[in-house]
This record gives structure tokens, sequence and C-alpha cells, in this order.
């Protein structure tokens, strides 16, 4: 057996350490401390730790009344993401919407505040102002404090998903895959919090309403 | 030749067409791209010089250093979050292309032959059921873990990386029955 220098395995184990330590502390950085293994995690806490700008994009509503997410400056918005043929997930947000929705309802019924507005937004180009009312009343929303909206110029889309970091991928088949989220814009029309559809109807209107400023 | 080699399956590799056609399918993304940039390291280390192999390997005795940076670099590319950053980001894309090379298969190669039979456990034994429980959570997961890939392909990633667990294992457990033979061969021939 070849005997080896001491120094050596000294180095080595100095170089282990070092090793350790940088990729320990560059994987810690990469995952945001072991809390965002996915970009999904990730993007919910970049948001909720620092709110982020929306650039202003037109939209037109189910009645094709033109309007911009800026208009709802100075109380909480809440908005998600959909197409109207979808059968997959979607029906699922706007369930959970639909539940916001009513929440939102007799709350605002009860202690006379302005009520939290709801806008669905549709990716799919093929998505009318006529599939959307159609849409609207499939989950009985009033158009109003519950809108359904599409981007009126196609190439401001992309713009508008990538501030969102809703990031949708035709699947071939004529569908797309998308996050299922709802985005919380606050009284300054900042993304400040994106939340989990499948949390309880009163706590996402509570954490929608919280970032008010009151 | 090896150099020559390596570069050439580098250069193949990184060619956008190549690049796109494997990043579009998770599986490839996973367990052909990833696994071929690793080889490109493997295959690559056998050029280097003796002298610079001899200095590195007074900081990698045993291949201690070296299997665990091969470890912590390959890990990370298996989180489903470096997988979206590197399609959404040219940066994270050329340190994907950057760090499997040389921080996963130029310190594997470098490692491998002195890292004696418990050191090539230990590594075995920690990457065989990492990519067996990721691959699994891939399968079983209710959501999507990458907002760049479907749930059917996260599924199809999910079972490669499962079976690529079970065929390394059962490939290292006949490997000791396997290389006396090999060895000898090798030996008659020299």
């Amino acid at each position: 057996m070849r005997l080896v220098p001491n120094a050596d395995w000294r180095r080595t184990a100095g170089a282990a350490a070092v090793i350790c330590l940088v990729g320990g502390a560059l994987v810690w950085c990469g995952t945001d401390g072991f809390r965002a293994l996915t970009s999904e995690q990730a993007r919910r806490l970049a948001v909720a730790a620092s709110p982020r700008a929306i650039p202003r994009v037109d939209l037109e509503d189910q009645d094709g009344r033109p309007f911009a997410l800026d208009s709802y400056r100075g109380r909480p918005l809440l908005v998600d993401f959909v197409y109207t043929r979808c059968r997959s997930v979607c029906p699922l947000l706007s369930d959970a919407f639909q539940r916001v929705d009513r929440v939102a309802q007799s709350t605002s019924a009860a202690d006379g505040d302005e009520r939290l507005q709801l806008v669905s937004i549709t990716f799919d180009s093929l998505d009318t102002p006529a599939d959307l009312r159609a849409y609207a009343k499939h989950y009985s929303a009033d158009g109003r404090a519950w809108r359904f909206a599409r981007v009126r110029e196609p190439r401001e889309l992309e713009s508008l998903l990538r501030a969102f970091q809703v990031v949708v991928i035709p699947d071939g088949r004529g569908d797309f895959q998308h996050n299922a989220a709802f985005h919380v814009l606050n009284a300054e029309g900042r993304l400040a919090r994106v939340l989990d559809p499948d949390a309880r109807p009163s706590d996402i209107a509570r954490a929608a309403e919280a970032t008010a400023p009151r | 030749m090896n150099a020559y080699l390596a570069s050439l399956l580098f250069v193949v590799l990184a060619l956008p067409p190549m690049r796109h056609a494997l990043e579009r399918v998770m599986f490839a993304h996973m367990l052909v791209q990833i696994p071929l940039l690793a080889l490109v390291g493997i295959v690559g280390a056998a050029s280097i010089p003796v002298t610079l192999r001899q200095r590195i390997g007074a900081w990698n005795r045993g291949g201690v250093s070296g299997a665990l940076l091969a470890l912590i670099a390959s890990s990370w590319w298996m989180v489903p979050r470096a997988l979206d950053w590197a399609l959404a980001s040219p940066f994270m894309e050329a340190t994907k292309f950057a760090t499997l090379p040389l921080f996963v298969g130029v310190p594997l190669a470098l490692s491998w032959s002195s890292l004696g039979s418990m050191g090539r456990g230990f590594l075995i034994a920690n990457l065989l059921p990492m990519w067996a429980v990721v691959g699994w959570v891939y399968i079983a997961a209710p959501v999507r873990v990458c907002n760049y890939y479907l749930v059917d392909q996260q599924v199809l990633a999910g079972y490669g990386l499962l079976s690529a667990s079970v065929a390394v294992g059962v490939a290292a457990g006949l490997l000791p029955f396997v290389r006396p033979a090999t060895t000898s061969a090798i030996r008659a021939e020299s």
C-alpha cells in the first residue's frame, strides 16, 4: 500500500468543506432557503416579499366595455387566468372564484365596505366577449363585481402573462396547461400575493383584503 | 481523441435545434440532455494532462471532494425549479451547460477510480434513492411541478427516473461480478 502524505488529506478535507459550504449556500439561495423547490413556490415567495408592478394593458370585458386593471387602484383586486373551453383546471378555478365572490358579497353586505372585486382574464385568443358572457352566466357572475376580460391587443397578452409569471403552454390538442393560482393586486395596483385556489374562500377574501392599507 | 469527442458531443448538444428538441420534453431534458452533458465531462476528463491531474488529486484524496461536488451539482439539476429556470433564463441555461460537464462529469471521472468500494457505495446509495424519490414524486404529485412542462410529461419523466434508479442499481450490483474478468482481460491484452 502506498503511503499518502497527511498534507493531502488535510487539503482534501478543506476542499470538501469548501465544496459543501459553497454548494450548500448556492442551493440554499437557489431554493430561497429550501422553501421554493418549484418555480411556482418561488413566484409566490418573491411576490409576497416585494409586490411587483403590472404593465398597463387594455382589456375589454364580457360586454365589450374597454377597461384596464389600473381602474381598480385604491382597493384590492383578485385576478385569475382562464379560458372558456378549458375542462381541466379552469372549472376548478372558476368554482373557487364563485365561492370567493359569494363570500365577498355577503361580507360587504354585512359591514357596508366596498366589496372585493374579481377579474378573470382569458389567455385564449379565440375567446370572444360573447364566449365570456356565456361563461359569466354559467358561473352566475354579475359582470360587475366579477368581470371576465380579454386582452384587446393580442401582442400585449404576452407581457401581461410575463408580468404575472403565468406560463401558458398549448398541449397540441387545442387546450392549454397553465399555472392555477389567484393573484391579488393591492391598492397600488401591484401584484402583492399569489394564493392557492384550494384555500378556503373566506381565507382568500381575507388575504386579498389584507393587502389594502387601512 | 477524448477531448475531440467531448467537444463534439458538447457542440451537438448546444446547437439550438438540438437544445430545443431535448428541452421540449421533460423526460429528454432530465434523462437525455443532463446525463449527456455530464458524459461530456466524463469523456473529456480523460484528456486532462497528468500533471494537472496530480495537482487536482492532491486536493481529492480518496475521491472525497470530487464525489461531494458531483453529488451536490447533480442534485441541483434535479430540482424542478432549476429545470424551469434553465428554460426561462439564458444565464441559467449557460450555467447548466457549464456545471454539468465541469462539476459533475469531470469530478466523477477523476474520483471514481480512487473512491474505493466504500466511497462508491456511498455515492450510489445517495444518488439512487434520490432519483427514485424524485421520480415517485413526479408520478404521484397532484400538481404540476414545472411551469414549462405538462403533467403527462412529468409522469413520464418520473417513470424514467424510477427506471434509471433501478437500472443503475442492478448494474451496480452486477459490477463486482463483471469487473475482475474485464480487468484481467485488459491485463492479458497489454
